[in-house]
């Protein structure tokens, strides 16, 4: 089958493949979609009058997920309901809402949710993926499967949630932020004057009048903006140990109480200006890395999301809907099709096929019989299934993978950054010149030793050794992020520029983790796009995740359509009887096999005779392979580690042009051959998107997560892609070494100002106004340097944007 | 140049009303969603492709 020039799907924006995908009219146009579920969530949108939002949107909206069995009724539940906030008649809901992607995605929830009767009011926040739901007379259960039928995930939070602690944390860095830059401004206007003031005279009153006016407005800023910094410096020392905050807490304060000391004495410099640039720089960057932060999200709140907060349990002959954290070992619980495991269990029904791609990296859904054992975060494929419970809460796998993955993180051999090994020297070195400076004039001439001694302390405040390497990763940081790649942690900088070796994962990663029709055969007289019709409308009627890669044709209606667990789906369609499944299953009604069974093969026959064969396949994502070739090329080793069989990852790794692989890993094992390539002395980058890599993210030196993945591979990366493109990578890393080098020549030219102008201090031969306007220039100079990597560089193969393109086609 | 002595506590009076005035807005929580609001001026427009 040949894929002519695949088009972006309308809703979702993937690549939409097939020979007839299903279209519909939005704005009066004809659209064409991917699948069913982005063809239902269009209209919709488009029925509830809120077409608006692909003209708005600068993102393309989720794929929603396969139409699976009704479980929201238990949202209805008392114990759902204990998480809710009442208020005179109406009750108020905190959620948390995945899938977000732009401010048009927030604007269309509310919209929706506020058509529903008996909505109140609903808010929805992007940047925290928070929303909130004010209801009376709606059941909880509508409210989560309208957002459900829109493509997001609603989660329940409780009234406790770590949204107030970040938001706190926000308001007060906002508020830092605010005092250091109004104070910085003003500071700086009363600078210019006192350094024209010095270079062509003014009266000791007015210049007097200017300082004490500068001390008091510096005053807060120096106390209330550096508190952060003082706070660092003095919890390190406790540690016994030197980190950046320390150098800069002692310039800070250095600068400042001997610029106070000047202004109250009426004589020596001030350099109120500097200390009020360098404090609001850095709050600056601190701030935005903290938003970043809290993007990702933490590991513990990731985790909640995995796995559902209410099952079924069996008592008797009836069922009651218990909260997870209730459940013992031994109960016996009802997982429906299409919902998530919630605890670690063997299994009591005959037969379920379940999908743990995201916890194994194997990404064929695997056939489970009674008595073995199912994993917390299982997607329940087909059947609804009895489980008996064998462990909860944190004696799950999936917990226990988590908590590798936050002792790892603790014992990372944390990469020693440029600027915290050249800290103690530099403080060691100025103390030693100060020391020096003063016994050497006090033997000279005592009265000139204070001024001197001073000097030497101001003119070295670090300051810009300070400021080079926070400002370079800031502002790659902005630059990154307006291109959808999300920086974390600002450290990640210096450690993805080292990287010599990469582990990719496979299912998710290097593929897009979804199967896909690759080929199909012809086995008899039908047309293949008949064929492809049959099979289209057989496979509505199975839940499994090969039958969304035939979702995307037009069908025929189905009559007494039944499916066999593990075999396949019997159905009647325009009065004949059809099979699709297995070739066994197929054979019994087809007769024998006209070419040999393939595994990965589905095949489809009437009544004695055979139709089709069709191959699918979990695809390559589009970038991989040019991607993994600018990787090569920039001189890193590739290898993929997965927890999927030799056979598949055998062959996306020939796809993908990497020699190396390694299949069938446990979590720990990744973790494993990780740290083996570490001890060789490899630097090593692992870019995952499942739970599974979790473990290994934790311990590489930095870590890339697919914005597709789990939230818990999500929660834990250094660098998170947002849109899932591979192609990003290289381009993270060719910035991340442009940063490096403007660190360094940052670093350079602090040491060589310090180095050049320390002497002359301890001579006494720098007046006091040019050693301020000294060090406010070798500030700009850094920051001057810092600004070019502002401009990521493009890249030479993508155009407009989608979301562009589309708003420029729906005005034409 | 006795016109800064009035201006520069005038300068810090105005600095103290800014920050105040920053203060009370991150308290009543403006600064939380700074991409959604920018949206509702267009809510009840009609669709702004029909030209």
């Amino acid at each position: 089958m040949s894929d002519a020039a695949p088009r972006p799907c309308f809703h979702c924006g993937l690549p939409v493949t097939g020979a007839d995908a299903p279209t519909v009219e939005i704005n009066k146009r004809q659209e064409t979609v991917c699948c069913h579920g982005c063809a239902a969530a269009a209209l919709l949108i488009e029925s509830a009058g809120l077409a608006d939002y692909y003209l708005r949107r600068t993102s393309p909206a989720p794929r929603p997920g396969t139409p699976a069995t009704d479980s929201w009724s238990a949202y209805d539940r008392p114990e759902a309901q204990a998480a809710l906030i009442h208020n005179d008649g109406r009750s108020t809901t905190n959620l948390l809402v995945e899938g977000l992607r732009c401010a048009a995605c927030a604007w269309l929830l509310e919209r929706r949710l506020l058509q529903l009767p008996g909505v109140t009011d609903a808010t929805v926040n992007v940047m925290t993926g928070r929303g909130r739901v004010e209801f009376a007379d709606v059941k909880l259960s509508t409210i989560f499967r309208t957002i459900a039928d829109l493509g997001y995930r609603a989660h329940l939070l409780g009234r406790a949630d770590s949204l107030a602690v970040a938001l706190r944390e926000r308001h007060a860095a906002l508020k830092r932020l605010a005092v250091a830059g109004l104070g910085m401004m003003q500071v700086m206007m009363i600078a210019v004057a006192l350094y024209a003031g010095a270079s062509t005279g003014m009266s000791p009153v007015i210049r007097q009048y200017l300082c004490v006016a500068s001390l008091v407005i510096a005053t807060p800023v120096a106390l209330y903006g550096g508190a952060p910094f003082f706070a660092g410096a003095s919890s390190a020392l406790r540690a016994r140990h030197l980190t950046m905050d320390v150098p800069v807490s002692i310039g800070i304060l250095l600068a400042f109480v001997l610029s106070a000391v000047a202004t109250l004495r009426d004589s020596g410099a001030v350099y109120f200006d500097s200390v009020v640039m360098v404090i609001f720089l850095l709050l600056l960057g601190r701030y935005f890395e903290m938003l970043a932060r809290h993007r990702a999200g933490s590991t513990v709140e990731a985790l909640a999301r995995v796995v559902p907060a209410v099952a079924r349990r069996v008592v008797g002959t009836r069922t009651e809907d218990v909260p997870v954290a209730a459940l013992a070992v031994g109960d016996v619980v009802e997982v429906e099709a299409g919902a998530v495991m919630p605890v670690d269990a063997a299994l009591e029904s005959p037969l379920a096929t379940v999908d743990e791609s995201l916890i194994t990296g194997e990404s064929r859904p695997v056939t489970k019989r009674a008595g073995d054992t199912v994993l917390a975060g299982a997607l329940n494929v087909q059947w609804p299934a009895l489980i008996r419970v064998t462990a909860t809460g944190a004696a799950t796998v999936l917990a226990g993978i988590v908590q590798l993955a936050e002792r790892a993180q603790a014992e990372r051999p944390r990469a020693s950054r440029l600027a915290d090994r050249i800290a103690p020297a530099f403080i060691g070195f100025v103390l030693i010149c100060a020391a020096a400076t003063c016994l050497v004039w006090m033997w000279i001439d005592p009265a000139k030793a204070w001024g001197a001694t001073i000097a030497v302390l101001v003119v070295s405040c670090p300051c810009a050794l300070s400021l080079a390497t926070p400002v370079a990763t800031t502002a790659t940081a902005a630059a990154l992020r307006r291109r959808g790649i999300l920086v974390t942690r600002t450290d990640a900088f210096e450690a993805l520029a080292a990287v010599d070796c990469a582990l990719f994962d496979k299912t998710g990663t290097l593929t897009e983790g979804r199967p896909r029709i690759v080929s199909s055969d012809r086995l008899g007289a039908t047309s293949i796009e008949e064929c492809y019709r049959i099979a289209g409308a057989l496979e509505r009627h199975a839940a499994h995740p090969i039958a969304r890669a035939f979702a995307a044709s037009a069908t025929p209606p189905v009559e007494n359509a039944s499916a066999v667990p593990g075999a396949g789906v019997e159905g009647w369609i325009e009065g004949r009887r059809y099979r699709i499944g297995r070739a066994s299953y197929v054979e019994e009604i087809a007769g024998p096999s006209p070419a040999p069974a393939a595994d990965a093969g589905v095949c489809l026959g009437g009544d004695g005779r055979w139709l089709a064969r069709f191959c699918w396949e979990d695809t390559l994502r589009p970038s991989a392979a040019r991607a993994l070739a600018a990787l090569t090329s920039s001189g890193l080793s590739l290898e993929v580690l997965s927890g999927d069989h030799p056979r598949a990852v055998a062959s996306v790794a020939e796809a993908a042009g990497i020699k190396q692989w390694r299949a069938a890993l446990s979590p720990k094992e990744k973790m494993d051959r990780l740290q083996e390539l570490q001890r060789r002395g490899a630097r090593v980058m692992v870019v995952g998107d499942g739970i599974n890599d979790a473990p290994s993210f934790g311990a590489a030196d930095v870590s890339i997560a697919m914005g597709s993945g789990s939230a818990i591979a999500r929660a834990s990366a250094d660098v998170i892609i947002l849109g899932g493109d591979l192609g990003e990578i290289p381009l993270a890393i060719e910035e991340a070494r442009r940063t490096r080098t403007v660190i360094r020549q940052n670093l350079l030219w602090a040491l060589i100002y310090n180095a050049a102008s320390i002497p002359l201090a301890a001579f006494g031969m720098v007046p006091p106004w040019i050693a301020a306007a000294g060090m406010s220039l070798s500030s700009l100079l850094v920051i001057g340097n810092a600004s070019r990597l502002l401009r990521a560089r493009k890249r030479d193969d993508t155009g407009a944007s989608l979301p562009a393109l589309r708003r420029a086609e729906l005005r034409a | 140049m006795t016109i800064v002595f009035v201006l520069i506590p005038l300068g810090v009076v105005l600095t103290g009303l800014a920050v105040w005035a920053f203060f009370w807005a991150v308290r009543t929580e403006q600064f939380d969603d700074l991409d959604s609001p920018g949206w509702s001026v267009l809510e009840d427009d009609k669709r702004a492709s029909d030209d």
